[in-house]
């Protein structure tokens, strides 16, 4: 199944902040538990992960810091802060809202497959 | 063992690759390379070779482009490069440019203190315009020199010749009786800052002045300090403008400490102030000079023809004045300078174009300018007589036009494919030593051969 690319910019900072608020991690880590997370169905272009971090360190929803595990490479470190925890809530709230409004629309659907086009515009 | 090699080497270009995108910063470039290696690592450890895994962590990395342009969207300040110093050096580097900023605070100190010691013993700056006249590059040029040769690290020997030379210099402007109105003062407050800015040249090499490339560095660092100069300058212009009205208005009148502080402190301060940005800036931003060159060779060349069209049309000789040698020195000067620059950014491999015989038109145009000028003043020379003045400027006359002549053949050959570019620059640079040596001349020997007139 290919998700559209609209559909994954629009979960791509929730996703980011719901795994940061985890706990702290790095670029490549983050984007192994997205594939996890949606059991492979999420197809990000790995690159475009680290424009997507910028933006919300910008705005202050994540800081970073580089760091070296001893023997390994220096990588750097996301972050989520205070404000970050705010705009995640405020995210799922909003998601929540289109989740229950699709959910709403898939149940109606369900029930009047049988019924072809003319009866479509009584239902609304 | 082979296998680890190939990848490193796939990686370094790849590394390579991504560094010559200005959207993406060094720190970027390691996150990306630490992401692309984590997915290498976990590719083959899955199975596959080392050349497969490469190949798809690049592919789903994404297309550069791509990423350069959600970069460029995030980080949009970084098309507009304003860096004064880099935020996060390399580390062995980090130690050195963190004194960088205080030793220039120094520097520019000394050389803003330099130009107030004669006053504590009594030259005021008023009173004793002469010796200002004459000393003033001999306050800032010794501490831009110094500042350089921290930089470079020069050796003591180098350092010792640029204490001789200095002190040479304070010799010749201090040591002749040189009277307030005399020729020869004027003389040697012209041509002693152009000496001594040589000087300081010696130490932008860090003592390989007989470099080539070291001296067309040194033409360009010197075009650029002089924008930056003329920038702070006007800076200055406003800062002095606001404090002398802002404390007018409250009935404070500052003029004097303006007038014997803050321009003359500043100016000097700002010598070296100029020079540290160059120094900074210079692989951050675009080089302004050639873009300047760019922008007005074609506008001179056409008013240098349009002259010589007009001269031939109404067939009146051009009339010299006693202030025409100067006015036609200035000319050469500009149109040598226009071509310094033209070639300080020329990629020496590009094959001639447009641009090239419009600088040629532009030199041609002003040497026939010239020669018209000098056979019209040979006539009247005897007449007024071998003064100071007049030497000087029939010497550099012919100093610039002797460059002017060559370069305008050596272009020529240039243009007709039978030159490479680089003898023309080559030229150039050697050229530098015959400024220095009539520079010199002029400080040490005019006064001394026309009797301290």
């Amino acid at each position: 199944m290919h998700i559209t690319k609209d559909l994954v910019a629009a979960s791509a900072t929730p996703l980011v902040l719901g795994i940061l608020a985890e706990g702290d991690s790095y670029g490549y880590a983050i984007l192994k538990q997205v594939n996890d997370l949606s059991g492979g169905q999420l197809e990000w272009t790995d690159g475009l992960l680290y424009p997507l971090l910028h933006r919300l360190e910008r705005l202050g929803h994540v800081e970073s810091a580089w760091e070296t595990p001893p023997g390994g490479r220096r990588r750097k470190y996301y972050r989520i802060t205070d404000q970050g925890r705010a705009e995640l809530v405020e995210q799922r709230r909003q998601w929540a809202a289109v989740v229950d409004a699709l959910r709403g629309v898939w149940s109606t659907t369900q029930s009047i497959r049988p019924i072809t086009s003319p009866a479509f515009g009584a239902g609304l | 063992m082979t296998v680890d090699n190939d990848l490193e080497g796939q990686i370094a270009e790849w590394r390579a690759y991504i560094h010559r995108r200005r959207e993406l910063h060094h720190t970027d470039a390691e996150e990306l390379e630490d992401h692309l290696r984590s997915r290498i690592t976990e590719l083959t450890e899955a199975g596959l070779r080392a050349d497969e895994s490469f190949l798809i962590a690049v592919k789903r990395m994404g297309s550069l482009d791509e990423l350069s342009r959600e970069f460029a969207r995030e980080h949009s300040e970084r098309l507009w490069k304003q860096l004064v110093l880099p935020a996060e050096p390399d580390a062995p580097t980090a130690a050195r440019s963190r004194r960088e900023l205080p030793v220039m605070v120094l520097c520019a100190a000394v050389a803003a203190l330099a130009i107030k010691v004669p006053s504590w013993f009594g030259l005021g700056l008023e009173d004793d315009g002469s010796f200002y006249a004459r000393n003033f590059s001999l306050f800032a040029l010794p501490a831009l020199a110094a500042y350089f040769a921290w930089r470079r690290r020069v050796g003591p020997r180098v350092i010792g010749a640029l204490a001789v030379l200095f002190v040479l210099g304070a010799v010749a402007a201090n040591a002749y009786p040189l009277a307030d109105d005399s020729q020869t003062m004027v003389l040697t407050a012209i041509h002693l800052p152009i000496a001594l800015w040589l000087v300081v040249g010696v130490a932008y090499t860090g003592g390989d002045w007989r470099s080539d490339q070291r001296r067309m560095d040194f033409i360009r660092f010197t075009g650029e300090w002089l924008i930056y100069f003329v920038l702070i300058g006007l800076g200055g212009g406003v800062l002095t403008g606001i404090t002398v009205n802002a404390f007018a208005a409250i009935g404070l009148n500052v003029e004097g400490f303006i007038q014997s502080w803050l321009v003359p402190c500043g100016a000097m301060a700002a010598v070296i102030v100029s020079a540290w940005l160059v120094e900074a800036k210079q692989s951050v931003i675009e080089n302004m000079a050639p873009v300047l060159t760019r922008v007005f060779t074609p506008l001179f060349t056409a008013t240098l023809l349009a002259f010589l069209v007009a001269v031939i049309w109404t067939t009146s000789g051009i009339d010299v004045e006693r202030d025409a040698l100067i006015l036609f020195d200035l000319l050469l000067v500009i149109v040598l300078g226009m071509l310094l620059y033209a070639i300080s950014a020329r990629d020496l491999t590009a094959r001639p174009g447009l641009f090239d015989r419009l600088q040629l038109a532009l030199i041609v145009s002003a040497l026939i300018i010239d020669i018209l000028v000098l056979v019209a003043i040979t006539g009247r020379i005897s007449e007024w007589g071998f003064s100071p003045n007049k030497t000087a400027a029939l010497g550099e006359n012919l100093i610039l036009l002797t460059n002017l002549a060559w370069s305008a053949w050596l272009y020529l050959g240039f243009i007709r494919g039978r030159m490479p570019f680089a003898r023309l620059e080559r030229w150039q640079t050697r050229y530098v030593i015959v400024y220095a040596g009539w520079a010199w001349a002029v400080v040490l020997a005019f006064p001394p051969l026309f009797d301290f007139v």
